[in-house]
């Protein structure tokens, strides 16, 4: 597998406070990695460096061999890099379906292949909401949504853009035993598909069934990245999560 | 795209044949002050529509209306001055031109706030440009500005109010169809999504700055564009009634008032109050014009916040 997105020497500092120092990571086209770390060690300002919601100040990020660096994050949705968001951030006035449309008219749309006539987009936006089961809520507001079914349209919009690499930050958080396997099988699905799936996740279930690969970053830093049964023996991840 | 384009074009088919017929009545009712009264309402629907596309679609509240509404007024002052035999319909189209110029630079300068940082940018601006009028020698400065108007009104004949009138009501047309036209579009899509929530706009592929800058560039213009003709309406612009609040409230409180969403909103907004101040005018006292906008969008914003349109909209599934 070649490598999709290199993250090279990323730094990144919040006035005095270093929150990524030197991050180095590649994930190869096709697998899924999982990121771990405790609260406040730099996942989500990795994630934000990565998808142009923030720049980083040092290093640089590579995807599909082309420098991300300095790109808005719509350019670099265009490009293939999705994104779900932490606490989900659904277009409240809209619809459903017109929350998954809009990145088929920004985004697919946009680019230079694979357009998608106007009226065949309502049918591609139902087949997206079916696929994470939402067909049935197609026509309602968001706010009529329970919190998984958030977080499915969170996923779907992200996968409308039709996404190489799909970045699900914690969509996990604050749901049920039942609802981390829907996710989990989800996830996979997307995988399945040909998407690169890079999950930030704080429950180690899910983090040890979806993960192929796992990066540890602690206080801005990487401690740890390999198969995921040897990353959680590491002594250094241990005390990381447990203390001394 | 091609029932897109059938829809929009009866749209405007009908709102032309809605403008002949109120054209009409107005003739048959064979009053002046009919004219004058249509022209304010008409003229604040066109101010509504236009501070909606920025305020109502994207969500960014602009409190200087004044300025892009007094430098199309203005720049009909200064056109006068200089070309006399200018005809209005294109001193209108370059006032909305200067105006459109000064929403994009205004959008490029403030865009990057947000919230209640980019009013008081937009509110600053209206204080600038003022500032700027009121030291300007050749447009009558603080002193003001005549502008003679004709008596009769060309090509159509009779009182010259009744041009203006007719001018104002194809603006109307133009500034209704296109705010239609954007809830349709890619462009509607994308400015309810910046609205809803700018950074999972960007994520999800909107270029957010570009639209944003379209925003404050149609908005700024339709303003201008309905401030051009005010001259000749006044026939004496000074910066106090150039300038004055009542423009800016009853832009921004005829939207939300008829309903920021669609369309129809600032067009029940600028008929309900618009209509409602000129009686009190006439009728009670001149100064209650703000006083009703104020009150009506004070009990509006707390019973009704998606305004009269959000009332009669039929809760989604």
């Amino acid at each position: 597998m070649s490598a999709l997105l290199q993250v090279e020497s990323v730094g990144k500092r919040f006035g005095g406070f270093v929150a990524l120092e030197s991050i180095d990571l590649e994930v190869r086209e096709g697998e899924r990695l999982g990121l771990i770390g405790p609260n406040g060690s730099g996942k989500s300002t990795l994630v934000n460096c990565i998808c142009g919601t923030l720049q980083n100040e040092t290093g640089k990020v590579t995807f599909a061999g082309h420098p991300l660096d300095g790109l808005a994050a719509h350019e670099r949705t265009r490009r293939g890099v999705a994104r779900s968001f932490q606490l989900p951030r659904p277009f409240s006035s809209l619809s459903l379906v017109e929350n998954v449309r809009i990145p088929i008219l920004y985004t697919v749309n946009a680019r230079k292949t694979g357009h998608i006539a106007h009226a065949a987009i309502d049918r591609r936006c139902r087949d997206l909401l079916g696929e994470v089961g939402l067909l049935a809520k197609a026509d309602h507001l968001p706010r009529d949504l329970t919190q998984i079914e958030m977080r499915k349209l969170e996923l779907a919009r992200a996968m409308a853009a039709e996404p190489r690499l799909l970045i699900a930050d914690e969509v996990m958080a604050g749901l049920s035993h039942a609802e981390v396997d829907e996710i989990i099988a989800l996830l996979i699905r997307v995988n399945g598909q040909g998407v690169t799936v890079i999950m930030i996740e704080h429950i180690m279930r899910a983090v040890m069934e979806v993960s192929q690969r796992l990066a540890v970053l602690v206080a801005g830093r990487k401690i740890a990245d390999g198969d995921p049964k040897e990353v959680v023996r590491n002594p250094e991840v241990v005390r990381a999560y447990l203390g001394e | 795209m091609a029932s897109s384009v059938a829809s929009s074009a009866k749209f405007v088919l009908a709102l032309i044949v809605a403008a002949c017929a109120i054209f009409g009545v107005g003739r048959a009712i064979g009053n002046s002050y009919a004219f004058f009264l249509g022209y304010v309402v008409v003229q604040y629907i066109v101010l509504g529509t236009a501070w909606n596309i920025l305020g109502g679609y994207t969500g960014y509240v602009n409190f200087g209306v004044t300025a892009f509404f007094a430098i199309g007024a203005y720049s009909t002052v200064a056109l006068y001055k200089l070309i006399p035999a200018m005809p209005l319909p294109f001193m209108i189209v370059i006032g909305g031109a200067f105006a459109a110029l000064v929403g994009l630079g205004t959008g490029y300068l403030t865009l990057r706030l947000r919230g209640v940082f980019f009013s008081i940018a937009t509110l600053a601006l209206a204080v600038v440009v003022q500032t700027l009028i009121t030291n300007w020698d050749f447009v009558g400065g603080a002193r003001g500005a005549y502008v003679l108007r004709p008596k009769l009104a060309p090509l159509m004949g009779g009182e010259y109010v009744q041009y203006l009138f007719v001018l104002m009501l194809g603006l109307c047309v133009i500034v209704l169809a296109t705010a239609r036209a954007i809830e349709r579009s890619s462009l509607g899509y994308g400015f309810a999504a910046i609205r809803d929530d700018e950074a999972a706009a960007e994520a999800a592929g909107v270029p957010t700055l570009k639209l944003k800058l379209i925003a404050t560039t149609l908005s700024g213009g339709f303003m201008g564009m309905a401030g051009a003709p005010l001259p000749y309406y006044v026939t004496y612009l000074d910066p106090t009634s150039g300038f004055n609040l009542n423009y800016a409230v009853n832009a921004i409180a005829m939207p939300l008032i008829g309903g920021t969403s669609s369309w129809v909103g600032p067009v029940l907004g600028a008929v309900l109050v618009g209509g409602l101040q000129e009686v009190l005018r006439v009728t009670i006292s001149s100064a209650a014009n703000v006083l009703v906008a104020g009150v009506l969008m004070v009990v509006f914003v707390i019973a009704a916040p998606r305004g009269i349109v959000g009332l009669f909209e039929g809760k989604r599934k």
